[in-house]
């Protein structure tokens, strides 16, 4: 056998090659699926958030009075916010201070979400264009942020909060005192 | 329980997986019967304990058990019935799982088929075939660990993407799969026939079976997708050349060429090495087509949910099997080279030259969904290509592959005459001629790609229905002529859907009506209605030709609850083969909405065409058993596509 | 037809392979130079003026409040922002369920002679997961970032496609 036809059968076996070091390069950028929020040790995005349901509305001032906060992004038309509703009511019992953002939301819905799951939030802002999610680097809803008393957010809790979150998110807030 | 049992089950498929790869080959290497042996008993227990497990992740979503996270994740109590089954396999742990459930299925086919290539050979086959299979196993039981539970359970779930809640939808994936498997089996007997020395007519003969079938199920996937697409995202299009649909797209055209040189080497025992590398590639490109989807390689706007770790696991089985199979090619191919030697005119040389056609489409296809991906690579723009350029260069290539494979079916082996092709092919010639003129001055097409592309599918068209009128096919020329006559449909359906097709875009009130040559559209009432999850707009347009009423037609526009999500459904009515298609938009606030009406004639051939080529695939599957009554004792040299007695 | 060697047959089989493959490969190099769509945010936009004709995948958010139609109902002006610079964008079409102020869009077509971006094809998408990973990329170039934007759902409602794939 010639050495040409010989390399010839090697050809499908590099040019494989060259694929796989073309997708290892591509695979290796941190493109995708970063779950973490650039947002964590940054201020928080500033914000004045009109209220909705008679509950009081959010702005950065709010995040910024030297305690620390929660601050949960939910949305009426979103079911794992619903199944949070009893933990965020007992991290409430346990005496912090819970702000909520209603993403892309409508007043009316709202107002119907927390007569049927109850309200925890001491100050509610209306975010209909979902705007503060982007700003929280939010990649879904439910998200909640432990913000400190400077308005830096310190933590970033993805999707609900179940009930064995309640005490970890307590120490976070613990330390971001 | 069931759950655990399910993960239980799926742990000892692997370990039969793990047996019947492992031990089998040492047997293989040692020549230890005993070993040996092993091959077919795990591979049956790898499928019944497979088919187990994908039994309790069904059980878990049909009584809606949240407490696994997949279920919760991915269903809603809410969903129609129909759903709850088919969201098993909506979601990535889930289609994985049917995945092996596919491998292991076709690996006990190969375990209980007549072993016609001797035990040995089946052997080999079933350890290639767990060697896959395993990789797969270690991916679900690792990375994507379909039963993991949730504690605590939430009360309800996050829902299944609205547009997966669709019966088109619902099945397109298990057929692509079974036809990506299918391939698998063909890989598995080509690095078998390498490992064993057994290529030749012999081997060509058992794997076909194999390449028919999965090419049958992935031609019905992709039709099947296609349709779905059509009804579905209110486009009016039915092919968008996005990469996910490219992905597909590939292994089909490798296994279309597969299909086709197989042939050659069952029949002439040439063109053996060529046959393998194909046999190797058309398995790769499902994976490959596969992990592209799934990592996020590429931009699709298609976006699958991406975990790198998965991309990386997945990219280093890919690595590892089309690695290792090319290597073995590169060491066997020398000796398995060289076949009979055959004339330029002649049906094997017919059958290179579709070869070289679907070769050729697929290199083009191939760098076009990964130069994007490439220039980024190397740090260049971002960009995109998108249909003008496949367009612009698969098509010219189907064409002259059209016309092409309307002659090779009347040519014979190692060397044809050629007097009898004029007198076969003249009817062919005349429906042409005649289609075109008809094209031409009463339907007033000018384009000339559109000529082209009628004239080329009645010249296919006839000339294999005048193959499938003889008396006395084999059932596999039968169903070649059935696949051939299906490209010719489907390809009269594109041209026709496209170059007669008439659309108009308005903003209507109620009461209004679109004027379209003999059509008139009259827009009834727009109104809310719901279904089990959503509510929607809906519209009722009064479409009429020349006067008479055609159809009754109902776009709406819907949003679902759960998880909220907006989507168009598309209202639809046949007509004739064709189709009358309308999307109802937003209102711009002053009471007019926006409608999109579109009248497509013929266009339901494309999929009619995809059936056919499906159904041409099944009956080669049935081999030389003869169709009709008595073979025609005079044939001509090369008249008859399969001269071989059965 | 006349029997020729066989060493000759196979070299004209392969010549003729050859040829065709060397057709394919111009006729797909030149079509990729011809339509390749470049993707092109705003401020790109405004650093180069792209010329007219030229296919550009154009993507942002679309600005609040900068949404028109023409008296007609069925031409649509926005601008498209990716918060540096801003292009105006018309498109003629029923516009996608998705499209909403403030939520990322793809705009493909090009410039006219004018001046004025033309869209043939919008593509948006609203889901609270998802964001068009072109559109979170430009975004974060600019200091914006979106992380975890594009893990999309599965499912897009602008594609065909395979969902478990």
């Amino acid at each position: 056998m010639s050495w040409t036809t010989r390399a010839l059968w090697l050809l499908p076996l590099l040019l494989f090659t060259g694929l796989v070091v073309l997708m290892a390069q591509n695979l290796g950028k941190p493109q995708q699926a970063v779950v973490r929020s650039h947002m964590v040790g940054k201020p928080a995005p500033a914000m004045a958030l009109e209220g909705v349901a008679g509950v009081p509305g959010l702005a950065t001032a709010d995040l910024k009075a030297g305690t620390p906060v929660l601050v949960n992004l939910f949305a009426s038309w979103c079911l794992p916010c619903a199944v949070e509703a009893p933990q965020l009511k007992a991290l409430q019992a346990r005496g912090v201070t819970l702000y909520g953002i209603a993403v892309r939301d409508q007043p009316a819905d709202v107002e119907g979400f927390l007569a049927k799951h109850g309200n925890p939030f001491g100050r509610i802002g209306l975010d209909p264009g979902g705007r503060m999610m982007i700003g929280f680097g939010a990649s879904g809803v439910p998200e909640t942020y432990v913000i400190d008393g400077r308005g830096v957010v310190r933590y970033q809790h993805l999707g609900e909060i179940r009930a064995e979150h309640v005490p970890m998110l307590l120490a976070e807030l613990e330390k971001a005192k | 329980m069931i759950p655990e049992l399910g993960h239980f089950a799926l742990w000892l498929a692997a370990a039969a997986a793990l047996l019947q790869a492992v031990g089998v080959t040492i047997g293989l290497w040692r020549n230890d019967e005993g070993l040996m042996r092993l091959a077919v008993p795990s591979a049956l227990v790898q499928a019944l304990m497979t088919v187990a497990a994908f039994g309790a992740l069904t059980w878990a979503f049909v009584v809606s058990d949240f407490s696994v996270k997949l279920v919760a994740t991915n269903s809603h109590s809410m969903k129609p019935d129909m759903y709850l089954w088919t969201g098993v396999w909506a979601n990535h742990e889930g289609s994985l799982l049917l995945w092996v459930l596919v491998m292991a299925l076709s690996g006990a086919m190969v375990a209980l088929a007549p072993a016609t290539l001797g035990p040995r050979f089946r052997d080999r086959v079933l350890s290639v075939q767990a060697m896959v299979a395993l990789g797969f196993f270690a991916f679900l039981l690792i990375a994507s660990n379909p039963f993991e539970r949730l504690v605590p359970a939430p009360t309800e779930g996050q829902g299944l993407n609205p547009l997966l809640q669709d019966p088109g939808l619902a099945f397109h994936p298990p057929l692509l799969y079974i036809g990506y498997v299918g391939l698998s089996v063909a890989f598995a007997f080509a690095v078998a026939g390498m490992l064993e020395d057994k290529v030749g007519p012999a081997w060509a003969k058992a794997t076909r079976p194999w390449v028919a079938g999965a090419w049958a199920f992935l031609t019905m996937g992709i039709a099947l997708g296609s349709f779905w697409a059509y009804y579905e995202l209110g486009w009016g299009g039915w092919w968008f050349w996005d990469p996910v649909e490219n992905a597909a797209l590939m292994p089909w055209l490798a296994g279309t060429a597969l299909l086709h040189s197989i042939a050659v080497v069952m029949k002439r025992d040439a063109l053996r090495a060529w046959t393998l590398l194909l046999a190797v590639a058309a398995f790769s490109l499902s994976m490959m087509g596969t992990f592209i989807v799934r990592s996020g390689l590429l931009t699709s706007v298609h976006a699958f949910a991406v975990d790198p770790t998965r991309g990386l696991f997945l990219m280093g089985l890919m690595a590892l099997y089309i690695g290792g199979a090319l290597t073995i090619y590169a060491l066997a191919a020398g000796r398995v080279a060289e076949g009979r030697q055959f004339a330029l005119v002649s049906r094997e040389s017919a059958l290179v030259a579709n070869n070289l056609f679907m070769s050729a489409m697929l290199g083009v296809v191939l760098v076009g969904t990964l130069y994007p991906m490439a220039l980024e690579a190397s740090g260049g723009a971002q960009i995109s290509v998108g249909p003008p350029y496949f367009n612009r260069t698969v098509l010219p290539m189907l064409l002259v592959a059209a016309i092409l494979m309307a002659v090779a079916p009347f040519l014979g082996w190692r060397k044809s005459a050629t007097g009898h092709l004029a007198s076969r092919l003249l009817p062919a010639g005349i429906a042409a001629a005649a289609v075109v003129v008809i094209a031409v001055w009463p339907l007033g097409v000018r384009e000339i790609g559109s000529l082209l592309g009628f004239g080329a599918a009645a010249w296919l068209g006839v000339a294999s229905l005048s193959i499938l009128v003889k008396r006395g096919l084999t059932l596999n020329a039968a169903g070649m002529a059935l696949a051939h006559f299906g490209v010719a449909v489907s390809i009269l359906g594109a041209t026709a859907s496209g170059a007669l097709q008439r659309e108009a875009l308005v903003t209507m009130r109620v009461g209004e009506a679109i004027e379209m040559g003999p059509w008139r559209a009259e827009l009834m009432d727009v109104r809310p209605v719901a279904g089990s999850n959503w509510t929607a707009i809906e519209a009722t347009l009064d479409v009429r030709r020349n006067g008479a009423p055609v159809a009754v037609l109902k776009p709406q526009s819907r949003v679902f609850v759960a998880p909220p999500q907006e989507t168009t459904e598309a209202g639809r009515a046949g007509w004739r083969t064709g189709e009358l298609y309308s999307v109802i938009g937003k209102p711009d606030g002053t009471g007019r909405w926006q409608v999109h009406f579109w009248v497509k004639p013929l266009v339901r051939l494309i999929w009619i065409g995809g059936l056919l080529m499906a159904l041409g695939g099944v009956l080669a599957l049935g081999g030389k058993v003869r169709a009709g009554a008595r073979r025609r004792s005079a044939v001509a040299e090369g008249a008859l596509p399969l001269p071989q007695a059965a | 037809m006349a029997v020729a060697k066989p060493k000759q047959q196979r070299l004209v089989l392969a010549l003729a392979a050859l040829a065709v493959l060397a057709v394919a490969g111009v006729i797909a190099a030149f079509a990729l130079e011809d339509t390749a769509a470049y993707f092109k945010a705003p401020s790109d936009i405004a650093a180069e003026q792209p010329t007219p004709g030229q296919v550009i995948r154009l993507g942002g958010l679309v600005k609040e409040g900068s949404v028109t139609r023409s008296a007609d109902g069925l031409v649509l002006n926005f601008t498209v922002t990716d918060m540096k610079a801003d292009t105006a964008v018309s498109y003629r079409g029923l516009v996608p369920d998705l499209f909403r102020e403030k939520q990322g869009v793809i705009a493909t077509g090009s410039f006219d002679g004018n001046g004025r971006f033309v869209a043939k094809e919008l593509l948006a998408k609203h889901d609270e997961n998802y964001m068009p990973p072109e559109v979170a990329k430009a975004l974060e170039k600019n200091g914006h970032p979106v992380k975890g934007a594009p893990t999309a759902s599965v499912g897009g409602d602008m594609v065909a496609g395979d969902p478990a794939a």
